[in-house]
């Protein structure tokens, strides 16, 4: 089993990675990108036969307490 | 007075809170981020450095080491904390300060000399500055961006929390005397209760003349300042 998370900056939050990549993209010629939003992609991997209702509850807590920051992230969690 | 000043792995700038601590006659020792306690301590400085690499985030890790434990417990008590660079974003991370400080706008790392404007005398940080004095002091960093969003920030400039700000020489806030994009050009803060501060800036770097400049001295003068009323109000 494996969960997956993905956490990207607060939209309010200041991404000068994202705004710079978005840049280059249109000086490649990449048309049509109206935004770049640069995060991190975590993977945890699970023991098989792990209860994905508590394994979701306490990664939840730690994505809060320590996987992401609050104040400047969101975060995706996602169990297969 | 006794200074406690935390020494995680990849703590740098520890050695240098010590040296500035003991130039002005006070006591200072490291104290280990796998400690439970801090000792017999007046204050506690929380270093610059890079705490456990700066991985996941900048003091993410450093939150949950021992030592932090018995540090918010001291916090929690009224102990006066200082977290500078590193220090702050720790300090930040472990819910001690209210916002987060993320990448420089410029995705640059900032070696340089810088001018701060004390925003209030009204703290243990800054109640020693003389009237109008524009600090100069280093700064170094790369994550040092001040962010709060809207609400926290009104509360920070409600209670008069945000002690310093980014300046030019003249003590002007403008956007160009700003080295990383700080929201309203912060540099540091404190908290509500006014006991821990957190700034980007090293005024420990900058308390003699041999180093260029020996502004950051004023910050500790406030601090040895406080702690003497304090001691002195216990006595009474």
């Amino acid at each position: 089993m494996k969960a997956k998370i993905i956490i990207t900056p607060k939209k309010a939050v200041l991404d000068p990675q994202g705004k710079t990549v978005q840049t280059a993209l249109e000086h490649m010629g990449y048309t049509g990108v109206t935004g770049v939003h640069i995060g991190k992609y975590i993977e945890i991997d699970l023991a098989p036969g792990t209860d994905k209702a508590a394994a979701s509850k306490a990664l939840n807590d730690a994505a809060y307490k320590l996987l992401s920051n609050p104040v400047i992230e969101d975060y995706k969690l996602e169990i297969e | 007075m006794n200074f406690s000043v935390l020494q995680f792995p990849a703590s740098n700038c520890d050695q240098d809170a010590v040296h500035a601590v003991r130039l002005f006659g006070h006591s200072a020792r490291l104290v280990w981020h796998k400690d439970a306690s801090l000792g017999d301590t007046d204050c506690v400085i929380v270093p610059g450095g890079f705490s456990y690499g700066d991985y996941l985030r900048c003091g993410a890790i450093a939150r949950f080491s021992p030592v932090m434990q018995a540090v918010k417990q001291f916090a929690d008590n009224g102990g006066h904390v200082l977290g500078i660079c590193n220090g702050f974003q720790v300090l930040t991370e472990a819910g001690l300060l209210p916002g987060a400080l993320i990448r420089n706008r410029d995705l640059q790392f900032h070696c340089e000399n810088i001018f701060l404007k004390t925003a209030t005398n009204d703290s243990p940080f800054t109640s020693q500055i003389p009237a109008g004095k524009i600090l100069r002091v280093p700064i170094a960093h790369g994550e040092g961006c001040y962010f709060a969003d809207e609400e926290t920030l009104a509360k920070l400039k409600a209670n008069n929390q945000i002690l310093w700000q980014y300046c030019d020489a003249t003590g002007n806030l403008t956007d160009s005397a700003n080295p990383n994009g700080a929201l309203q050009n912060i540099a540091g803060i404190c908290n509500e209760k006014r006991n821990v501060a957190g700034l980007m800036p090293h005024p420990e770097r900058a308390c003699e003349p041999l180093l260029g400049s020996d502004d950051g001295k004023w910050i500790f003068e406030s601090i040895f300042a406080a702690l003497k009323n304090k001691t002195v109000a216990a006595a009474a």
